[in-house]
């Protein structure tokens, strides 16, 4: 089961719908259990029972998740994909900071590093909407960029994976890999 | 929060805008007027019919007209924010986009350049259950033009209910369509929707078709009690 979570301003908030959800039916289609939890209200039990966990997006002024520790994701150890703002959540549980790199739209991603996300891909074009750029923390690497700032990271020994673009949009193939990942790592 | 939502009289704008009734304030509908047929973001048969339908649905319409070229009518588009939150103190906008990627990302840019919240409700919808929910809601919509093969001008002035979605759905099966037509394919007029203190009847309408190319022009309509 997939721990999918909501980082919008409050729980069912106007934005669920076009930040969550939509991973939401893309999970669907994949076939993968999933349960949706806000941020705020995600409790040990939710932790447990999950295989693995999706931060979903927000709206550009939506940033009240910034002031949140997300201290449990540095003990979850099973794999994590956090995109655009749940990227910078992932980040900043590892002390990764940010800078401002505002892009709005489709921009080239390159792949930068081998993994099995990015496996038989080099450049492909992605959907963007983001203020800022994440700062990559010491125990992650870059895998993916654009020309402006590192659209891709990972951890250096556990599957957490930060996209600062939507894969949702025009890239699905990325959440479908991820959800094999989390086959190939489930007990 | 209150909200201005960009309008064109379809049901992707008033869908959207309903939606977000449910979530925020909606304090105005915003239309931008275009003099361009072939405008890239803003062009809509019968578009002046905008006031009616806002006074249906008892908003304030702000309306601003433009020229209709690619760039200049995103200047328009900020101008007509800049209205909405001078006259009406809106603090963002909802826009219908479902799968325009150029379209929303126009939105998106001028929003964060005024400092204003953006959503998009219905973006990346699974077009089955967005246009049940839309039928079943208590949306009449009409479909006001069509812009591609196989429709000919009988499909001008329909209205989209269950039994037109199950033709939409074998044309969308067996031709490059949408179900939605979020692709350009038609586009629609709703005379009724589920906030809407009155609904429109249409009186006098006259089709122009060509080609595959039809609209549907509403040459006399008027407001009555539901």
């Amino acid at each position: 089961m997939i721990l999918l979570i909501d980082l919008c301003c409050r729980d069912g908030s106007l934005s669920r719908d076009e930040f969550v959800a939509p991973v939401e039916r893309l999970l669907c289609r994949i076939g993968v259990p999933f349960a949706t939890r806000h941020y705020t209200a995600v409790g040990a039990p939710d932790l447990e029972a999950a295989d693995a966990a999706i931060l979903c997006g927000t709206a550009l002024m939506d940033t009240g998740f910034i002031e949140h520790p997300f201290r449990w994701l540095t003990a979850f150890e099973r794999p994590v994909l956090g995109i655009s703002s749940g990227m910078r959540a992932l980040a900043a549980a590892f002390g990764g900071g940010t800078g401002p790199c505002c892009e709005i739209g489709m921009v080239d991603v390159r792949v930068l590093a081998p993994d099995p996300l990015f496996a038989g891909r080099e450049v492909f074009s992605a959907y963007t909407v983001h203020e800022d750029a994440v700062q990559v923390p010491g125990e992650f690497v870059p895998l993916a960029a654009s020309d402006r700032c590192v659209q891709a990271i990972r951890h250096r020994s556990l599957p957490l994976y930060g996209l600062l673009f939507h894969p949702e949009v025009r890239n699905e193939w990325i959440v479908e890999r991820f959800c094999e990942l989390v086959d190939r790592q489930s007990p | 929060m209150k909200l201005g939502v960009l309008f064109s009289g379809g049901k992707d704008s008033l869908f959207a805008c309903w939606k977000a009734m449910q979530k925020e304030e909606v304090v105005c509908l915003i239309t931008i007027v275009s003099r361009n047929p072939e405008s890239y973001m803003f062009h809509t048969p019968n578009i002046c019919l905008a006031a009616l339908q806002a006074e249906a649905a008892g908003f304030p319409l702000v309306e601003v007209e433009t020229a209709g070229e690619e760039e200049t009518e995103l200047l328009d588009l900020e101008r007509a924010l800049l209205a909405a939150r001078e006259r009406y103190g809106i603090e963002g906008v909802v826009t219908g986009a479902i799968l325009s990627v150029y379209q929303a990302t126009r939105v998106q840019r001028i929003c964060r350049k005024l400092g204003l919240w953006c959503f998009n409700p219905l973006w990346l919808a699974d077009q089955e259950a967005y246009m049940e929910e839309l039928i079943d809601a208590g949306f009449t919509v009409v479909i006001q033009g069509v812009f591609s093969s196989p429709f000919d001008d009988s499909w001008l002035g329909r209205e989209i209910d269950h039994s037109t979605l199950d033709e939409l759905r074998a044309i969308a099966r067996k031709y490059q369509v949408t179900l939605t037509g979020e692709g350009g394919e038609f586009e629609t007029f709703v005379t009724d929707a589920p906030f809407f203190a009155q609904r429109i009847a249409i009186e006098e309408t006259s089709k122009v078709y060509r080609n595959h190319n039809g609209v549907l022009r509403i040459e006399r309509a008027r407001l009555v009690a539901k």
